[in-house]
């Protein structure tokens, strides 16, 4: 930084300097993901024939939304130097709840999938809270949970269900209406848009909101960027870090309530390893693994990087047994092409 | 002419290992039908999405007879697979959007795979499902089904499991959330005389699976007989029967290279069959000919192909076919 004996320039304060508009979009941390977006973009659009097709896009779409409102909560839960591992499996207990809770109450779908709300938040209460008392880091907590979740969900399911599914709910009162908010689709021409999408970009705008414009998204920065500062200047680091992940929760009771209402029945060991596509979303978007910087729209970016990717390999017919390498290697370049534009853009600075 | 290369080869082949290793493997791979496509149809494009894991060698077997039947009928055959419902469904969607001109789908999960089948019928794609979802697979408006009937494979080995005179039985299920393997499991339990337990393992973890298996042994002395549910989990249930001096009878559904050589050396009792190769084979074949001449096999009842008890005598016969992995 400035040295004091550094001659400065001595007629402007470089606090009170003005930064052109370019400038400042290219130290926005998304906009390394963008150019990687759109290189994935324009590489699938060439070697995939039926990539660019008005019917594939909405598929490429949706896989991206199912990833992207996770990500959201996730990347601000990243910003604020915080893991969760549970992210993924609690997606499906928070399906199995709702099921299991109107199928055996004989319940309106409503009531269950109310019940799921209050206890996955719970869940994301019980993250913030064991994490803020105990202290110990959240990696360690979090796979705490997300092991009991799994256990839990397997071991409910068959209890109550005999089966290792639930029992389908489709004929139930309140099935179709909740169908509508949580798993309905609109069809324009060939086009299909899930209302995922829908719950997605607000979910994005929400967490951009927050970030950006309340003094809650001021508290994220700081706490994730040094808690201890934070905490010495006032910021409540407990209040903040169980906020993350209540926000977290809502996502996954989000995500749950989309797979119970899309079909019925839920499959009780589902979810293991989608909590790390959820953070790789956050990161490939441009968050900090270690904390205090990244964005949400960035994540959003991300979780279009994705679907792009897994979608796009499967429409340029590559053989499936190279999927995962291709996956990775896709992550990586565009994750990689991220960190150059971004150093690029700090040069410039 | 002959002669002389046949004099290069030996000498070449004079300080190489005999048995097994790559050469072995080439062999069996001549001996294998080859060939180019039989017929002059359009070159019509055939999608098969299944719930396999990655890396599974039943899945394995089924896309070979697949591409077998494939390069005779002329046809571009895709093959993708997830074992997530969610995932699968969606790879079902891209084959739609491509406008591919037949699909195969296997319906282990079948809920989740319910919407997408009916999109690919209504866009005018012929379904064939294939190993899970006999069902399931008329409701869902798929030609046919190709596959075996879990809950009569299940009550095959109950029979010959009381025909070996066991009397307590453990069911290892390696994958969670499969409604086939339940009715294995639970169809053994219906005809086997003696006491049947469920283990469930998680698959994609073989160390996981043999300590489990292990641990149960250990735990329950009085168990003879083990049926895994998948030929790679007979191999640790083997293992794991020995660190734990167990003296149970290892079966298993399905067959591959090291469960025919278990049958010959003794380690396995016997193997339940549902032939891979052909669900592969056929469904594309049939959908072939859907194509072709609008035939439909079946009868609108499930194409069998299993159950087939594999014993001991058997194995000596299938050994060249489990080891060039068409069996």
């Amino acid at each position: 930084m400035t040295a004091t004996g550094q001659p400065a320039a001595p007629h402007t304060d470089e606090r009170l300097l003005r930064t052109s508009p370019l400038r400042k979009l290219l130290g926005r941390p998304e906009l390394g993901s963008v150019v990687g977006a759109a290189a994935v973009f324009l590489f699938f659009a060439i070697v995939a024939d039926s990539f660019l097709q008005a019917s594939s896009l909405g598929t490429v779409l949706y896989a991206a939304s199912t990833i992207g409102i996770m990500a959201a909560p996730v990347a601000l839960l990243m910003i604020g130097g915080e893991f969760d591992l549970s992210a993924g499996v609690m997606v499906t207990s928070s399906a199995l709840i709702s099921s299991m809770f109107s199928y055996q109450m004989t319940a309106n779908v409503w009531v269950g999938v109310f019940v799921s709300l209050l206890v996955t938040l719970g869940f994301g209460a019980f993250n913030g809270f064991m994490l803020t008392r105990t202290k110990l880091p959240s990696f360690i907590i979090t796979l705490g949970t997300f092991l009991m979740l799994t256990g839990l969900n397997l071991g409910f399911t068959k209890l109550i269900s005999g089966t290792v599914s639930t029992k389908t709910i489709g004929n139930m009162e309140g099935f179709e209406s909740a169908r509508k908010v949580f798993a309905s689709y609109l069809t324009i021409g060939d086009v299909e848009l899930k209302v995922t999408i829908l719950w997605w970009a607000a979910l994005v705008a929400l967490a951009t909101w927050i970030l950006i414009r309340t003094r809650f998204g001021n508290w994220i920065f700081a706490v994730g960027g040094e808690a201890d500062a934070a905490r010495a200047v006032g910021v409540p680091v407990v209040r903040t870090r169980i906020g993350l992940y209540l926000g977290v929760a809502f996502a996954a009771w989000v995500s749950g309530q989309h797979l119970l209402f899309s079909y019925d029945v839920v499959q009780s060991g589902e979810g293991v390893g989608n909590e790390l596509i959820y953070i790789i979303a956050a990161v490939i978007g441009g968050c900090l693994i270690t904390g205090g910087y990244g964005s949400a729209i960035g994540s959003a970016v991300g979780a279009i990087i994705f679907g792009m990717t897994s979608k796009g390999i499967v429409y340029a017919e590559w053989n499936p047994d190279w999927f995962k390498f291709f996956l990775g290697a896709m992550l990586l370049l565009a994750t990689l092409l991220n960190a150059w534009v971004r150093k690029r853009a700090e040069a410039t600075k | 002419m002959g002669a002389v290369l046949a004099a290069v080869l030996a000498a070449s082949l004079a300080g190489c290992s005999s048995t097994g290793g790559k050469r072995a493997e080439e062999r069996a791979a001549q001996q294998a039908a080859e060939g180019r496509s039989a017929v002059n149809t359009p070159r019509w494009t055939f999608a098969m999405v299944t719930h396999s894991g990655d890396g599974d060698t039943f899945w394995d077997i089924v896309q070979k007879g697949a591409q077998q039947a494939a390069k005779k009928d002329n046809i571009n055959f895709l093959y993708s697979h997830n074992d997530e419902g969610q995932q699968q469904a969606e790879l079902v969607q891209t084959a739609i959007d491509k406008k591919v001109d037949g699909l195969i789908v296997s319906l282990a999960k079948p809920d989740s795979m319910k919407t997408v089948v009916a999109k690919a019928v209504k866009a005018g794609i012929p379904v064939i499902t294939v190993n899970s979802g006999s069902a399931e697979s008329k409701a869902f408006g798929a030609l046919t089904h190709i596959g075996q009937d879990e809950s009569i494979a299940g009550e095959a080995v109950g029979d010959e499991l009381n025909t070996r005179k066991r009397e307590k039985v453990l069911c290892v299920l390696h994958e969670q959330g499969n409604v086939g393997h339940e009715q294995r499991c639970a169809g053994a339990k219906k005809t086997f005389g003696g006491t049947m337990q469920n283990l469930y393992v998680d698959g994609t973890n073989m160390p996981d699976v043999q300590a489990s298996i292990e641990a149960k042994l250990d735990s329950d002395k009085s168990i003879d007989a083990v049926v895994t549910l998948g030929a790679p989990f007979a191999a640790a249930a083997v293992k794991a029967k020995k660190t734990a001096g167990s003296k149970a009878e290892i079966d298993t559904f399905d067959l591959n290279a090291s469960v025919a050589a278990g049958l010959q050396d003794k380690s396995l009792g016997f193997a339940v069959d549902q032939q891979p190769y052909l669900q592969g084979y056929e469904a594309v074949d049939l959908l072939w000919l859907y194509r072709y001449n609008q035939n439909v096999l079946g009868g609108g009842l499930p194409v069998l192909t299993g159950p087939q008890v594999i014993t001991r005598d058997d194995a000596d016969a299938l050994a060249e076919y489990t080891n060039r992995g068409t069996r």
